[in-house]
């Protein structure tokens, strides 16, 4: 991992972290899952592990909840080392991809169970699990048993079990994969509500790029076990440091060309910049691109005449793929504006060309 | 859609096959219940002296209520013996779980009576138990209670059906999802709390057909008291097995018979409700 992935505002100061992976890396057998990770989470953070499947996220989610062990390196909460524990001994919960509820125990007695195994008080069982069941709008479900819950229903109860213990960091393994995609939205807004109102630090697991962008405070990037880049959304989506990155989280154009005497040169285009010179790699996001007869001038503005080739409608915008130069393509997204055909200006701002590494995948063999 | 034609062929031979060799030797031997035996032959004269007979002559208990104790003592240690070895095998046994699954298995594919006798050869008087304990210099004579007691019987009958326990419990044990286990770990449980709660609660089914197997089969045990019993281990199977043997009385054994498979049938029924009770999907 090389430090220029992660960008300095970022880092959280050690002191303050809740949770600390350091240098981890995990094998199975000849497969090398993880490599090297390390990032650290801060009290009430959202923080999303966001990958492709084999990328190494649900793995490392494991190993801190204490379902496998690390080849190498070290987790800490605070002043304690994590990974020397079993897992009925960490103050994690996790939440479960397909919820895995205890089918011969009623919602009730499903929450109960982390309370009921520590000997709590019975008289305090009834009322956290009454308080639990009330936070995620389940009370009148208590004595149902899970298989009569609709997907929906068991994430949620799944959710009050795990937050019942109080832990200090609760771990959620792709929890709203299984459900359809407007109950998925919904619960997607309910989850950030929840997480707000208690103030726990959620480490959430996802593939989907979309999700991971409404809940996180921060994205930590894998791919293919390692860390690519950690950021918050916002950062990683207008500031990717790899083209991976930029390709992964949202649509991008990637040009590459060539710097020489401050002047970026990428086919057609040209604008000045302060990068070194030497062959380089930009992002441009399709949203950066605009018909020049609609916006007003732009600072540093590239402009460029290019042919619409394509021109798909989406609702509140369009987007387009422009053949410009020597037959080069490139995708815009505007805002609706009725058909459009022919020859246009185009333009752009340099400064939303933002130049990305072209790092391959970490070397070792990818995880399955 | 079958035609009616079709669907009468094609469940003809079934039907006829459970007719034949099922309903009618069940009729045949409830009718003979109430038959009796005058002079050496089958007297065809209903009546209702064979099941008084059995309630009042305490031989008759005696012998059955020691049939139970050995088919529940069979049942407690073959579950005693099946279930951890399912557990570990299901849990633990890593890459090992193949071959030992294959190695409970085989036993079964040796003849029963095979393995009968081999038990007579270990625990006999010049058998290789008494020429162990021998060469040991631990007796000086051979130890004769080994074989022709209910011991002898509960031992061999446990080598028997304890793959019969293993198998539906190992069956109940892998169907458990194991994110259940996880899930009951990251809760706050240990090992042992997770079995108490999580694993043994949902290996009930298994466990109960299991225990099913070993008792009921115990029950209708003949051949393991006649090869290791001796006298003192007399089934109820022996009585009936003598009864329409050179006892020549049908009737009485055929009493004995509907009385078993009362007992039996019911125990079913019970434990199939039990069990599905216990089942959550």
């Amino acid at each position: 991992m090389s430090a220029g992935a992660i960008s300095p505002q970022s880092e959280t100061p050690p002191h303050s972290a809740l949770l600390e992976v350091r240098g981890i890396a995990k094998s199975f057998g000849r497969v090398e899952v993880l490599k090297n990770i390390s990032l650290q989470i801060a009290p009430g953070e959202f923080l999303t592990l966001l990958g492709e499947s084999g990328s190494g996220k649900t793995t490392l989610l494991r190993l801190i909840a204490g379902f496998e062990q690390p080849t190498c390196g070290e987790i800490w909460m605070s002043n304690e080392r994590l990974d020397m524990l079993p897992p009925y001994k960490r103050r994690v919960n996790t939440v479960f991809q397909n919820y895995a509820l205890f089918p011969h125990l009623n919602v009730r007695e499903n929450v109960a169970y982390g309370l009921r195994v520590k000997s709590t008080p019975k008289t305090e069982i009834g009322g956290r699990v009454e308080h639990a069941l009330s936070m995620v709008k389940m009370i009148s479900f208590a004595d149902a048993r899970p298989a009569t819950l609709s997907g929906g229903q068991q994430q949620r109860i799944a959710l009050a079990r795990a937050l019942i213990n109080r832990p200090r960091l609760l771990l959620l393994d792709e929890p709203l994969s299984a459900l359809d995609a407007n109950l998925r939205k919904q619960m997607q807004s309910e989850l950030k509500a929840l997480q707000r109102e208690i103030g726990i630090a959620f480490l959430f697991v996802t593939h989907d790029q979309d999700e991971a962008m409404a809940l996180s405070d921060r994205i930590a990037l894998l791919r293919n076990g390692a860390l690519e880049q950690i950021d918050s959304p916002r950062e990683i989506y207008s500031r990717p440091a790899t083209a991976y990155t930029a390709e992964f989280i949202g649509q991008t154009n990637l040009l590459r060309g060539e710097i020489k005497d401050g002047v970026a040169r990428c086919g057609a285009l040209e604008w000045k910049t302060s990068e070194a010179g030497g062959t380089a790699l930009f992002s441009l996001r399709p949203e950066a691109i605009r018909v020049a007869a609609t916006v007003p001038q732009l600072p540093d503005a590239v402009c460029f005449r290019g042919v619409i080739r394509v021109q798909i409608y989406s609702g509140a915008s369009e987007l387009l793929e422009i053949a410009y130069g020597d037959n080069q393509i490139l995708r815009a997204r505007i805002p609706a504006t009725g058909p459009l055909t022919g020859e246009h200006e185009f333009v752009f701002s340099a400064a939303d060309a933002v130049p990305v590494t072209d790092r391959p995948a970490a070397s070792g063999s990818p995880a399955g | 859609m079958y035609s009616r034609a079709y669907k009468a062929l094609i469940s003809a031979p079934p039907l006829l096959w459970v007719g034949l060799f099922l309903l009618l030797p069940y009729a045949l031997m409830f009718a003979h219940s109430f038959f009796l035996v005058r002079d050496g032959s089958l007297v065809h004269h209903w009546n209702l002296q064979n099941y008084r007979a059995l309630f009042t002559n305490p031989l008759y208990l005696q012998v059955f209520l020691r049939t139970a104790r050995i088919a529940a003592s069979v049942t407690l240690s073959s579950l005693l013996l099946g279930y951890p070895l399912a557990y570990y095998l299901s849990f633990h046994a890593g890459p090992r779980k193949q071959i030992l699954y294959q190695l409970v298995i085989v036993p079964l594919w040796v003849s029963y009576l095979v393995r009968g006798y081999a038990w007579k050869t270990i625990l006999g008087s010049d058998g290789v138990l008494n020429g162990f304990l021998q060469y040991l210099h631990l007796t000086h004579e051979p130890v004769s209670f080994f074989l022709y007691s209910p011991f002898a019987v509960v031992l061999m009958l446990t080598h028997i059906y304890t793959p019969f326990v293993f198998l539906p419990v190992y069956a109940a044990l892998e169907h458990i999802p194991r994110p259940l286990v996880e899930a009951s770990q990251d809760l706050g449980a240990n090992r042992r709390v997770t079995f108490l709660r999580v694993i043994l609660p949902l290996s009930i089914p298994g466990l109960l057909a299991g225990a099913t197997f070993a008792f009921v089969l115990s029950l209708g045990d003949f051949l393991a008291p006649l090869l290791v019993g001796g006298p003192s281990a007399t089934m109820i199977a022996n009585i009936v097995q003598s009864l329409f043997g050179a006892a020549y009385d049908w009737p009485l054994g055929a009493a004995i018979s509907v009385c078993i498979l009362l007992i039996t049938v019911s125990l079913l029924f019970t434990t199939e409700r039990l069990e599905k009770r216990w089942s959550f999907k």
